[in-house]
């Protein structure tokens, strides 16, 4: 196939699933899950083995000041249980974890549930925001050329910028007006979701060719009918693609959205105070946190796009 | 009300030539319109913030941030170095051979593919920043662990990519080498790697962005005296938002520049895949 597309995945989401390809004798569930929990159960053994490397010096300081001999043992069972360890057991985060989960009143500042809820809140509110600006600037891309010479090389220039890096003026400016909390981080989210938005959609919305848009000028369809019936479904595919994309952009724009000084609240205030007073086990917590957020972010997109192209006729 | 005129003038002027020119049909009149709306922006922001007089702590006018650039070259310069050389570019290069070897080493192995890949998808979709802080903890302050954070950021992004470039040569070609009796390396070396090179690029390009945005954004959580997200973080506390925009736009242009040397070298290196060709054409 020459004219394949190498274009495989954006943002390392790939549109076509690798690892499904099944073949026949073994229970395919097995077959896919098998080999994901033994390179996972490898992580974890490679992860022990690397908290008692990283944190022997420390304890075997500790051992010779209190003129103490240690044993292998004695170093294997003390490295991954320090309070302050250079690299927590997962079994310390997996408590560290549990203990914000669980341990803490949902409502108070210890609970990392709340951070998650602060977090989440702006992400969606400037997802929401990202993504119907994005929707609606690539519907007027494609029905005029002005604003597509305008604008499209600036939203594909913009890709290739850092505008992350601006967050923490965002926040520090928006706090000189008087605005804080939710809004400022919501406006870096949406800024960043807009754009993967836009350029997958106006994409999606032009996918039908020649032979799927002679039909519709033969039954004389009007430019409304042309939309809502050809080029909106057509870019269905191409939206949910760059919703995930984007809905995992604004989450990392909310958390570095939190981090300038005197941010108390979100899992970015969250980190950035674990690495002042070096509470490794609270950043590592915070960082699991936020990937398992974006997890469930994006997996309820896939199980949206599942339904929703099921229902169009378009599952794959 | 009345001091908003002369901005919906410029808006409607620039709107109205951009509409006309649109209509026409020549190469040099997508850039040209691009060219204006963007000068239109710069144009509009300037003439705002002078007519409301916007404090310069909350948006500088672009002539000030100009100017602000041009009167800091040597400090931005070694920002540049600091950041983007010395941290994105380091960790870059050493996360895309990390990905590029692993790709080829996994390729034997049909399990540890299903095993990784997953994960690999999993993980290029986590707020893979948040691992900053642990990793300027290791590795200290100074670049090396800016450079580590970009190797973790762009290792995934690249390894799918490199993983599904390898698996991209179709039965025909394969079987061709298999009838020569090339071996499994003669395969790689003259088939698979080749054809693996659009993907390849494809994830190098992805992540030249996020190169850049774990160097600086790792710079939010400790630096020494320089460097790109130091300055914008310590300028912001200043209050001094010129510098901060002139830092921006350092890496705006150092971003485009780095995804078009990567885009050049993608089409000297791969002139002969369909995508390239076309383009080639026009």
């Amino acid at each position: 196939m020459p004219s394949r597309s190498a274009k495989v995945c954006v943002w390392g989401i790939p549109t076509t699933d690798a690892a499904a390809q099944t073949s026949g004798g073994v229970n395919p569930t097995l077959r896919t899950a098998l080999p994901i929990l033994m390179v996972l159960l490898a992580i974890m053994v490679i992860w022990y083995l690397a908290a008692v490397w990283m944190n022997a010096p420390w304890v075997r300081d500790q051992a010779a000041r209190a003129d103490t001999v240690l044993t292998t043992g004695d170093l294997i069972r003390q490295t991954p249980s320090l309070d302050r360890p250079v690299l927590p057991a997962p079994h310390q985060v997996a408590m560290g974890l549990w203990d914000g989960i669980a341990g803490q009143k949902v409502t108070t500042k210890r609970s990392l549930v709340w951070h998650a809820w602060v977090t989440l809140s702006a992400t969606l509110a400037g997802f929401a925001i990202g993504s119907l600006a994005g929707i609606l600037l690539a519907v007027g891309i494609t029905h005029n050329r002005a604003m597509d010479l305008s604008v499209m090389p600036w939203a594909v220039a913009s890709q290739t910028v850092p505008i992350l890096a601006i967050a923490p003026m965002v926040i520090v400016v928006f706090a000189s007006m008087g605005v804080t909390g939710l809004m400022p981080k919501a406006v870096i989210a949406a800024w960043l979701s807009l754009f993967p938005v836009l350029v997958g959609m106006v994409k999606g919305l032009r996918t039908p060719d020649a032979m799927q848009l002679d039909p519709m000028r033969s039954w004389s369809a009007s430019a409304a009918q042309v939309f809502w019936r050809l080029r909106l479904p057509s870019a269905m595919p191409y939206l949910f693609a760059s919703l995930k994309v984007a809905v995992a952009a604004a989450l990392v724009g909310t958390i570095v959205g939190e981090l300038p000084a005197g941010a108390t609240a979100g899992l970015g205030a969250r980190l950035l105070s674990g690495s002042y007073y070096g509470q490794t086990i609270q950043i590592w917590s915070a960082l699991f946190m936020a990937a398992g957020l974006a997890a469930v972010l994006v997996v309820v997109i896939t199980a949206v796009e599942r339904v929703t192209l099921r229902r169009m006729g378009l599952a794959r | 009300m009345i001091a908003a005129l002369p901005l919906i003038a410029v808006w409607l002027a620039a709107l109205g030539v951009n509409a006309w020119l649109s209509r026409l049909h020549a190469p040099w009149i997508g850039p040209l319109v691009a060219a204006i709306f963007g000068a239109t922006i710069l144009l509009l922001w300037e003439m705002a913030v002078r007519i409301y007089a916007v404090p310069a702590v909350i948006l500088p006018p672009p002539s000030r941030i100009w100017a602000a650039f041009t009167g800091n070259i040597p400090l931005l310069w070694g920002d540049f170095v600091q950041t983007i050389i010395k941290g994105a570019l380091t960790g870059w290069i050493i996360g895309a051979l990390a990905a590029i070897a692993t790709a080829i080493a996994i390729d034997r192995s049909a399990f540890l593919q299903r095993g990784l890949l997953p994960i690999g998808n999993f993980v290029a979709a986590l707020p893979i920043v948040g691992i900053a802080p642990i990793l300027v903890m290791w590795f200290g302050f100074d670049w090396q662990s800016k450079a580590a954070v970009v190797v973790v950021m762009v290792f995934f992004p690249i390894l799918v990519n490199m993983v599904a470039g390898l698996a991209a040569t179709d039965p025909l070609q394969r079987d061709l080498m298999a009838t020569w009796s090339a071996g499994y390396w003669h395969a790689l070396v003259h088939v698979r790697l080749p054809a693996a090179l659009p993907f390849l690029f494809n994830g190098l390009k992805i992540t030249t962005t996020l190169a850049l945005i774990g160097a600086i954004v790792a710079e939010f959580f400790g630096s020494p005296t320089r460097g790109m997200g130091f300055r914008i973080s310590t300028a912001v506390g200043q209050l001094n938002i010129a510098l901060v925009w002139a830092e921006i736009l350092v890496a705006a242009l150092a971003g485009t520049a780095f995804y078009g040397i990567v885009a050049f070298i993608e089409r000297r290196v791969t002139f002969w895949h369909p995508s390239q060709r076309r383009q080639q054409d026009r």
